[in-house]
Parts: C-alpha cells; sequence; structure tokens
C-alpha cells in the first residue's frame, strides 16, 4: 500500500496539496482520477507544472484507475490519489478499491446549489449522497483542509447540514 | 493603443496587498486589479479573472507557476486573443509595469520577468572584516 493520500479535492494538483500534505507524507507521486483530464495534454502539463524534484503526476480516467488500481498502490515511494469531486472517489469506492482506506475531503467550494459546511467545503444533495456512499466503502471520510488543521468526520459535516 | 490592464491572482491577502504597496510607491492608481483565490472553487475565479480582463489588453499575474490561481489564469488567459501569464508576482515586476502600459503586452511580459529576477539579490553578509 503506497497510496497514502486519497483526496477530494477540486483545485486537484494545488499549493496545499503538493506542499501542504505533499512535504508532509513525503509523497513521491501523484494519480489524477479524472475522465477529462485523462483526455487533455494541455491541461495535464498545467496542472504537472507545479512538481518539482523527481515529484511526478498521472492522469487517468475512472475506469482506468479501478483496473490498475493494483498498479498504481504497489509502485515505489509514496503516493497520493486525487479526484477533483465526490463522484470519482464514490466509482472508486464502489469497485471496493478503497475497503482499508480513509478519504480526506480537502476542497469543494462555494457554487449554485452547493449549502456551506465548512470554509472549505460546500456540498450539493449529490454530493452529501456520495460522502456517505463513500463512508461506506472505505474506512471513513473526514475533512480536513491541511494535516494540521483539525479533522472533521463525516457524521458532524452531515449534521451541520440538517 | 489603450494602456494594459494589470490582474493580480494571489493565494489569500496577497493580490491586495501588493496592489496597495505599488500603488503607495508608484502613485499610479487603477493599473492593478487584485483577485483573491479565497473561498473560490475553480469555475467561480476563472469568471473572476475573465470579468477583470474584460475586452482590454491585459497581463495576468500570479504568485505561484502552478496551483489554482496559475491554473485558473492560464484557463482564463487561454480564451479569445490570449493573455500572457506571469508568475512569481513580486513588487519590482508591478513598480515597472506601472510605468510601462503602454507597451505590447508580450514583450512587456518578457521585460517584467527580467525585472523580477534583477530585483532578487542575496546579500551575503561579509565576514572578511
Amino acid at each position: 500500500m503506497t497510496l497514502a493520500l486519497f483526496r477530494i479535492d477540486e483545485r486537484l494538483l494545488h499549493g496545499q496539496v503538493i506542499v501542504g500534505w505533499g512535504m508532509r507524507l513525503g509523497i513521491d507521486y501523484y494519480v489524477v482520477v479524472d475522465d477529462d483530464l485523462a483526455e487533455s495534454d494541455w491541461e495535464k502539463d498545467l496542472y504537472s507544472a507545479g512538481l518539482q524534484d523527481r515529484r511526478s503526476a498521472e492522469f487517468v480516467s475512472v475506469a482506468q484507475a479501478v483496473e490498475q488500481f493494483g498498479e498504481l498502490d504497489a509502485r515505489r515511494g509514496r503516493g497520493a490519489l486525487l479526484t477533483r469531486g465526490t463522484a470519482e472517489m464514490r466509482c472508486l469506492a464502489e469497485a471496493g478499491v478503497l475497503l482499508d482506506r480513509r478519504v480526506n475531503l480537502g476542497g469543494l467550494h462555494a457554487s449554485e446549489g452547493r449549502r456551506r459546511v465548512l470554509t472549505y467545503v460546500y456540498l450539493t444533495p449529490e454530493e452529501e449522497d456520495d460522502l456517505k456512499a463513500i463512508h461506506g466503502a472505505c474506512i471513513g471520510v473526514t475533512a480536513r483542509d491541511l494535516p494540521a488543521g483539525r479533522e472533521v468526520g463525516l457524521k458532524d459535516l452531515i449534521d451541520v447540514l440538517e | 493603443m489603450s494602456e494594459v490592464m494589470g490582474v493580480v491572482v494571489a493565494h489569500g491577502n496577497l493580490a491586495c496587498c501588493l496592489v496597495e504597496a505599488t500603488e503607495s510607491i508608484s502613485g499610479v492608481e487603477g493599473a492593478l486589479q487584485p483577485i483573491s483565490n479565497a473561498g473560490c472553487s475553480p469555475e467561480l475565479l476563472v469568471a473572476r479573472i475573465r470579468d477583470a480582463i474584460g475586452l482590454r489588453p491585459a497581463l495576468l499575474f500570479v504568485d505561484l507557476a502552478s496551483g489554482s490561481c496559475a491554473h485558473a489564469a492560464r484557463l482564463a488567459g487561454r480564451e479569445g486573443a490570449g493573455v500572457p501569464v506571469v508568475s512569481g508576482v513580486n513588487l519590482p515586476m508591478l513598480l515597472d509595469f506601472v510605468f510601462h502600459r503602454d507597451m505590447e503586452v508580450s514583450e512587456l511580459s518578457l521585460r517584467l520577468v527580467e525585472k523580477a529576477h534583477a530585483g532578487t539579490v542575496a546579500y551575503l553578509p561579509d565576514l572578511s572584516s
């Protein structure tokens, strides 16, 4: 098990992930699970631009991530798997690859139809359902923007909405 | 030819502080518009940058070469005729910008990168005496 972080963050590879989490956990490679990005060379370059010191990023579709999960999780070094939304992580959870993993909710910001839960977490009802499904198919879902931040359990997140 | 508008996109309060400092030192106001990424979804940040650019000749400044601000700026800057994005924004760069807004924007971008580099110097302690 070399994938040490499973994170939902609509900004994907950005400062908090590469510096905040990546430096703390010693992340060597990132796996970005996103159907659109897996097809866009321009955006792959855009998102990879901040990686330094031989760190790498690979962009795969949801189907590829499920199919190749064993290989992605058995690489040398330590990895982080990122999705930009809850739906992609739900697909991975329901495919059974996250059974012994914890999922980190790191950033879903304000937009139409979303309700505020934390300063960095806003959810639609559909995203709330996704998180419940993920929670039931892994060790648990918790929100935390940075390693030093307060970890908030899914139940507390849902309580805010109810 | 209309002057280039500068849009500074950065984390937290950085853009606002840089623009305020530039204005207070140069006395030139209205040449730069700050945008923070705080609390913004990627889509919202792109929309804010797009609105700030409008239809004018513009130049986008970002703090880090990658990350949410750079991603949004490069996505917004890719639209239409295209707007250059300059990363590593600092005060020397912005101070030069406000006095050279009549330059062609690509040429100005390259000039500002040189100014930013020139403004970064390590003064090591002289231990010889």
